[in-house]
């Protein structure tokens, strides 16, 4: 027992020894998820508003120039070109000077008296953000513009004691980000997206890069364990995945005030839980790949599965069956519901105890898989 | 004599699966190494050396036979082994970001060398490795002779009864390679260690008390460096032709003459009887127009045993 704790010992002091000493890889490692969340606070927007528009009035009248305002007033349209006709417009569309058009059609006022006018809107669709914003703008502008019309028109026609209002509108609430900041939405979710970047990668380098340099066979030859290998491996990567998350939930608190409303301890234990299923899967993976280079390449692969379908940006609701059956097997799917949970919704383990338990049952299947195919053999 | 044996092999196999299906490495090894021995295992690249040492120690499985060192069996046994065995890998594969002491010492700790005995021990290895004014320098950085030293100094921490060396001298300066083998000497004669060697080198080979030659995953001869050598029938001739190009088909043509090998420009060549032979040469060449200078008898080397075994196996496996 004390010459295994010994060995051990030994091990775990070679591990730290040789991550603290590679101060680049620390470096990045540590500096990333910061970079990412500056750039997610700072750059990336996912609203789009101020799109640049043309203009084609052929009506120019009262009612065209009033629609048109109330449009550039919606801070989502930019009128960057007064067009001739419709042509013109689709023309500053197809060279890429405007991402979108309004056409208001001749004798627009006259139409509008009658109950039957049309404006046309016309929207880049190679980007299908600016067609999401600028769509549903148009939209609500059109239809706001609208009732103010209709109440005109019920107002002149003396009518406007008895329609005091709509017989039905909706009153919409969000619940936990009233605001619609991006940033209440993206920070649980790179929080853990990081923490598994971050403790699948090291772990699957620090493997690999093992057996590439040919220092393996020199560490299979002595009495180590293949645990004590393997837990050496993950002690200084938790350390360093802990490190990282402690660093990007402070900065999102206290720099982007982004709100914590739930239990921080049990924010603390959930992350844990999901660092080891991380781990366990960079084991994996670098017990499948012979080289570093091969294991940095099956991590860019599942980057892209986390990013596209664990619910990170893109909602997973919309998705078919089967691609959302995959996102089930990737942990980052359960841990983003949960720090979204904890984070954001500030709620506990009785609300989330079955993304918890999902997350218990990866974890140890991809350690008992990862002690499985960790053998002290080279072949 | 009766030794005892400390590395055993008996009809070892080991066929790596590709794509392309099964290829044999090691096609049935017999070998038995005695206590104290210095074994050196000699054979072109391919041949099936770093794969044998690997199937012994355990780090691969083999297909068919039965190994052990010290009466561990390599595969049911690998930690007795482990505990009891040093190994140079044929890479320098001492991590290179950690200093020569923290190699000393992490290797000291894995072994499970007691705080009493690391005392004694890690400062008496870096004298023998003489590496004592580089315990802080990081191991990366080390000369390639130094490395193989570090290697040599951590594979011994645990006093191993048996070491292993996969090409230890690969990419050494003649100094250090020199060197390397002194120590190896050193340890022969004061611990009684048993040593299993792999190298292309046959000045190395000489050094060896007994050599076993592998030729495409076979162990072709196996026995002390004497008599491999004396295997080749016949004397050997050494001279060097004034026209090296006429001159060896001339005497490849000859009577008597068993086997020619080149040397630069120069030519050795196996004969039945010097006294007849030589001045047939000598004639038939002068014939020609063509001298011979310092023509003489020599000792066949290791480096000439072994080609001629290689080329005689090659030989009878086409007939």
């Amino acid at each position: 027992m004390r010459k295994r704790l010994t060995r051990f010992g030994a091990v775990l002091r070679k591990e730290m020894i040789q991550t603290l000493r590679d101060r680049r890889t620390l470096a990045i490692v540590l500096l990333m998820p910061l970079l990412q969340l500056l750039l997610f606070a700072y750059a990336i927007d996912m609203t789009v508003d101020h799109i640049p528009t043309a203009v084609a009035d052929l009506s120019l009248d009262a009612q065209s120039r009033a629609l048109i305002e109330s449009l550039l007033a919606s801070g989502f349209f930019d009128l960057t070109l007064y067009a001739r006709d419709e042509a013109e417009v689709m023309q500053a569309i197809d060279a890429g000077a405007v991402r979108a058009g309004v056409v208001i059609p001749p004798h627009f006022g006259e139409q509008v008296e009658r109950g039957q006018a049309q404006a046309l809107i016309l929207l880049d669709g190679s980007d299908s953000f600016t067609v999401q914003s600028g769509y549903s703008a148009a939209l609500a502008v059109a239809q706001a513009r609208a009732m103010e019309l209709l109440v005109q028109q019920v107002d002149r026609m003396g009518l406007g004691s008895s329609l005091a209002g709509l017989p039905v509108t909706t009153s919409a609430r969000v619940l936990y980000n009233p605001a619609l900041d991006d940033l209440v939405f993206l920070v649980p979710a790179l929080a853990a997206i990081l923490l598994q970047i971050l403790s699948v990668n090291l772990t699957a380098m620090s493997v690999a890069r093992e057996r590439e340099l040919g220092t393996l066979e020199q560490l299979l030859i002595t009495p180590i364990r293949p645990l004590e290998l393997m837990l050496s491996k993950m002690i200084p990567n938790i350390l360093i995945s802990a490190a990282g998350l402690l660093g990007i939930t402070l900065a999102g608190v206290y720099w982007f005030g982004v709100p914590f409303r739930g239990d921080p301890w049990l924010f603390a234990w959930v992350s844990l839980l999901f660092i080891i299923s991380g781990l366990g899967l960079g084991l994996l993976i670098s017990t499948v790949s012979q080289t570093q280079h091969q294991a940095q390449q099956i991590s860019v692969l599942l980057f892209m599965l986390n990013l596209l379908l664990t619910g990170f940006i893109y909602p997973r609701e919309p998705m078919p069956p089967a691609i959302q059956a995959v996102g089930n097997l990737i942990p980052l799917t359960y841990a983003i519901r949960l720090t979204r949970g904890i984070f954001t919704k500030g709620v506990g383990l009785s609300f989330l105890w079955g993304d918890v338990l999902a997350l218990a049952i990866y974890s140890a299947i991809v350690m008992l898989l990862a002690s499985i195919t960790f053998k002290k053999r080279l072949d | 004599m009766e030794t005892e044996i400390a590395i055993s092999a008996q009809g070892l196999v080991k066929q790596f699966r590709t794509r392309h299906g099964q290829v044999p490495a090691v096609r049935g090894i017999d070998l038995q190494v005695g206590r104290g021995e210095t074994f050196g295992l000699i054979g072109p690249d391919g041949a099936g050396k770093t794969t044998t040492i690997r199937l012994i120690l355990g780090l691969l499985t083999r297909t068919a036979g039965e190994s052990s060192i010290l009466g561990y069996d390599s595969m049911r046994n690998p930690y007795e082994i482990r505990g009891r065995v040093g190994y140079i890998a044929q890479q320098f594969t001492l991590p290179p970001d950690m200093t020569v002491m923290e190699n000393m010492s992490f290797f000291a700790n894995v072994q499970g060398v007691s705080r009493a005995a690391q005392r004694r021990r890690i400062p008496d290895l870096l004298e023998f490795a003489g590496l004592s004014p580089f315990t802080g320098r990081l191991a990366g950085r080390l000369s390639g002779g130094m490395k193989k030293k570090l290697a040599l100094a951590c594979s011994l921490i645990h006093e191993p009864e048996v070491v292993m060396l996969d090409e230890p001298t690969l990419g050494v300066d003649p100094v250090s390679r020199r060197e390397f083998w002194d120590l190896l000497g050193t340890l022969r004669a004061e611990n009684e260690v048993t040593i299993l060697v792999c190298t292309p080198y046959m000045d190395e080979a000489e050094r060896c008390t007994r050599v076993g030659l592998m030729y495409e995953g076979r162990l072709i001869a196996q026995d002390t460096p004497r008599k491999v050598k004396e295997r080749v029938p016949g004397r050997l001739l050494e001279f060097t032709p004034s026209d090296f190009e006429r001159a060896l088909p001339i005497v490849l043509a000859l009577e008597g003459a068993t086997e020619v090998q080149s040397y630069g420009l120069m030519l050795h060549v196996f004969v039945d009887d010097i006294g007849q032979r030589q001045p047939e040469i000598e004639s038939a060449l002068s014939s020609q127009g063509i001298a011979c200078a310092g023509m003489r008898e020599i000792e066949a080397r290791m480096e000439e045993a072994f080609i001629w075994l290689v080329r005689k196996q090659s030989q009878d496996s086409e007939a």
